[in-house]
């Protein structure tokens, strides 16, 4: 997917050293697992900021994988989307903001809750 | 052979990024705002018409809250390639048929039913977007399959014509409508109603030398596939959505990259000759390749992609670009390619086409274009088409280098962001 953004046409002539190059660490590869399943993020907010993710960091998120408890999540809450941890034990459904200034939210029925995508990595910007 | 159909795959491309439309009603509109062509199920109970153009509509929106919004051909190409690629995942045979939807062939595979749940369910939970799945022993019947799929709840998004008995069969036949027969559209529909054929049923029934001799050999070949005999090559039929297909099995099998765009060089100025004769452009390119699928021995790829045009356009240059840099970015060596081909969709009349104010210095090339597009079809429908055709090398390159951003030469007061193909466009969360 990130592949995509990448897109450009051809232009000039082939570097004549292409043919001895050597296959570069590709960053697809390593944050990718299921390039189909798998979508960017940009966050919004600091509820997460407890756990090192920042408004403006970049999440890879992939819709494949089933959320399990302590997953950090992508969820639809009020038809916005929301990044949180999921926690899911004895029938408990809660999503949990990795801030003190934010409470966790309870959700009654498990059906209200849909979670969009289950996030792998954090991309943060350090320079 | 399944018929997988993604459904109103431009609204739902949509509602994956805005799950606050999840129950509105929303429609997609065609290039500059024009026409309504894509409906959610709320704008269907409307009455909101497919192709209707959207000034007739625009009532709805304040009284019924509909939401209208401009055609995002990045976003449906980028999610339509997604789609494609996980139903590859269940076939090494895969017909791409149009933007949302493939035909699969399944034969082999015993328990039908589940594995068409499972593609629904994977197709939907990995990218958002519904799919229904029809199953049945020729291409025609799959297609009504899928029909049925989607119109009856009951069936949860899986039809298998198969299952049915040969009563069934027939009762079900009767109770649809001749046009909604593939390759049957309205002129058609009402020519047969004179020969008393309504239904499917009357179709499937009907004198075969007469509707050989009335009909042509399509309605025939159609025929046949009602009476479960496949004979039909997807080419042949004319799609119901605006599309232009141009796509050939190679006489030999080739392996080089080059001789393959040629190959798809000669599609594209075929393609783009039809579109300027109707006086169209087309927005989504859509690129294929397919390896022998008859010979099991030899390794299998069918990659195939989707791309929009950053304009809309019928320049056989514009188009050949960007059809040669989808075979460069598809092509893997070590296979035997058998076919390949071109699919331009999203077509619409040339004359809708508005500039803006930055297109004036583009435009005075266009316009040359223009002429020597012309120049062109003059040669080869004088000598036979390929005479002329577009070298893949040349100075238009730099022109063509334009990043997404710039997306914005038609109309489009209403597009969502680029979500999957534009860093700048993520959504937040």
């Amino acid at each position: 997917m990130l592949d995509l953004c990448e897109w450009r046409m051809p232009a000039g002539f082939p570097s004549p050293a292409t043919d001895h190059t050597q296959k570069r660490i590709d960053l697809n590869e390593h944050l990718i697992r299921n390039k189909e399943a798998t979508f960017l993020f940009r966050v919004k907010g600091e509820s997460m900021s407890g756990i090192g993710i920042y408004q403006d960091d970049m999440l890879v998120v992939d819709r494949s994988l089933d959320p399990k408890h302590n997953d950090i999540v992508i969820a639809v809450l009020n038809n916005e989307f929301t990044v949180k941890r999921l926690y899911k034990r004895g029938g408990v459904v809660k999503l949990i903001a990795e801030n003190n200034l934010y409470p966790p939210l309870l959700i009654k029925n498990e059906e209200e809750l849909t979670v969009w995508g289950v996030v792998t990595y954090n991309l943060h910007k350090l320079h | 052979m399944a018929l997988v159909d993604c459904n109103n795959f431009y609204v739902s491309c949509e509602r994956v990024f805005r799950p606050d439309l999840i129950n509105t009603p929303v429609v997609a509109l065609s290039n500059n705002d024009g026409c309504v062509i894509s409906r959610s199920n709320e704008a269907k109970a409307l009455g909101i018409k497919m192709g209707q153009p959207w000034f007739e509509a625009k009532e709805l929106e304040r009284e019924h809250g509909v939401l209208a919004l401009s055609s995002n051909y990045a976003l449906y190409a980028d999610m339509s390639n997604r789609v494609m690629s996980i139903l590859s995942q269940f076939t090494p045979t895969q017909e791409v048929y149009s933007i949302d939807e493939s035909f699969l062939d399944l034969s082999g595979i015993h328990n039908l039913r589940s594995v068409s749940y499972k593609i629904k369910e994977t197709v939907g939970k990995w990218t958002g977007i519904p799919v229904c799945v029809g199953i049945g022993p020729t291409k025609t019947l799959a297609k009504l399959a899928n029909q049925v799929a989607k119109k009856h709840p009951r069936s949860k998004g899986v039809f298998n014509f198969n299952s049915l008995s040969e009563e069934q069969k027939n009762s079900l036949l009767s109770k649809i409508e001749v046009s909604q027969v593939w390759g049957v559209g309205r002129r058609l529909t009402s020519r047969l109603a004179q020969y008393n054929i309504h239904s499917v049923q009357d179709l499937k029934l009907a004198d075969t030398p007469t509707l050989r001799a009335e009909f042509g050999v399509v309605m025939e070949k159609t025929q046949r596939e009602l009476r479960e005999l496949p004979c039909i090559d997807m080419t042949l039929i004319e799609p119901p959505k605006k599309q232009i297909v141009c796509s050939r099995s190679f006489g030999e099998m080739i392996t080089d990259v080059n001789a393959l765009k040629d190959a798809v060089s000669l599609f594209v100025s075929n393609a783009c000759q039809k579109l300027r004769a109707q006086k169209s452009h087309a927005s989504i390119i859509q690129v294929f390749l397919c390896t022998n699928r008859f010979r099991a021995e030899l390794a299998q790829y069918n990659p195939c992609i989707s791309v929009p045009l950053p304009q809309p356009t019928n320049d056989t240059v514009h188009v050949n670009r960007w059809a040669d840099f989808l075979v460069e970015k598809m092509f893997k060596p070590g296979y035997s390619y058998k076919k390949a081909g071109v699919m331009l969709s999203e077509i619409a009349p040339t004359t809708h086409r508005q500039m803006d104010m930055w297109e004036q210095p583009h435009e005075r090339e266009h316009a040359s274009n223009v002429k020597l597009m012309d120049a062109l079809d003059q040669l080869n429908t004088r000598y036979g088409r390929g005479t002329v055709t577009v070298s893949t090398q040349g100075t238009y390159l730099d022109r063509l280098n334009v990043g997404a951003g710039q997306n914005w030469k038609m109309k489009q007061t209403r597009k969502s962001p680029n979500y999957t193909t534009n860093w700048s466009d993520v959504p937040y969360a």
